[in-house]
């Protein structure tokens, strides 16, 4: 599909967006629960299938991928605010199984939880940005299939790391 | 007479839907509201800040052409508007206080290294953190 053929939001419904963006609000809100489409789609009050394309359209990536990166993101901050394990970050963060979080982590940041808790550990303070707004500036920006990153770095394909720190 | 900024303006759907939310909801005050034609003029402001008003600004002729205003109004729609922050006393009680007059929060109150700060939206979109003054 092209992306002429596919469309932009701007051509989207506003009032479809506005309840789009509640399901978005929503996993931001509890990143670390469940959210099949069904779930999704009923937040915004449309059909599942209807859903998953409007979400995509209007966001730029399926909801699925967005919640990873809502995870990704929070777990990112545990390890660097906190100093909880990394099993338990990864429980709190919603993950099923250390081995997936490891592994999701470092496929998204190209880095292991392991090294960002140590990079962490020597980090400094951010300044005055409300930190709530700062963890958004740190949200892992996956613009890929975590599963088509993994393909690219098997073909030798680097992409540069897209966590920079705010400096 | 002090110089600084006076009025900052939001994009909203509606904008009697706005006025009503900023004013029966957050409990703003109706600055200006004053109309040209289909232009309509109308600033809205918090009762502690009184060199400041807040615009609520429909997108729509005679600024804006009408993809231009669909743009927008698909921006504010999907939450793409930069971050509002509002200062308040005590934030665990403003967000009991605006939850129960429906106000839609996107975050509980979290206290983070001191402060607590919440998340809402107004009923465009438009994304404001609702953070305790320390």
């Amino acid at each position: 599909m092209t992306s002429t053929s596919r469309g932009s939001a701007e051509n989207q419904d506003p009032e479809l967006l506005r309840r789009l963006l509640r399901a978005k609000d929503r996993m931001d809100a509890a990143s670390h629960e469940q959210w099949p489409v069904p779930r999704l789609a009923r937040v915004s009050g449309v059909s599942a299938a209807h859903f998953a394309r409007s979400f995509k359209q209007a966001f730029g990536v399926p909801p699925h991928r967005y919640l990873l990166t809502r995870r990704i993101e929070r777990a990112t901050a545990l390890l660097r605010d906190t100093e909880l394990s990394i099993t338990e970050i990864a429980f709190q963060t919603g993950w099923g199984s250390l081995g997936t979080f490891g592994r999701t982590f470092r496929d998204v940041t190209g880095a292991s939880p392991g090294v960002v808790r140590r990079a962490a550990v020597s980090g400094e303070h951010l300044g005055r940005i409300p930190v709530c707004i700062l963890n958004a500036a740190h949200r892992p920006n996956l613009t890929i299939a975590v599963s088509e990153k993994r393909r690219r770095v098997a073909r030798g394909i680097k992409r540069p790391s897209r966590i920079k720190e705010v400096r | 007479m002090s110089q600084g900024v006076q009025v900052v303006g939001l994009y909203v759907r509606d904008q009697d839907e706005a006025l009503t939310f900023y004013v029966e909801k957050l409990g703003f005050r109706v600055h200006t509201d004053v109309r040209n034609g289909d232009y309509r003029w109308l600033t809205v402001q918090h009762p502690d800040q009184p060199s400041f008003q807040l615009g609520l600004m429909a997108p729509g002729p005679p600024v804006h052409d009408a993809a231009t205003a669909q743009t927008l109004r698909a921006m504010v729609a999907k939450g793409a508007m930069p971050p509002l922050v509002l200062v308040v006393d005590d934030c665990r009680a403003a967000y009991d206080r605006l939850k129960g007059k429906g106000v839609e929060f996107t975050q509980a109150p979290v206290d983070r290294y001191g402060a607590v700060d919440a998340g809402f939206r107004d009923p465009s979109g438009n994304g404001w953190k609702m953070i305790e003054a320390r």
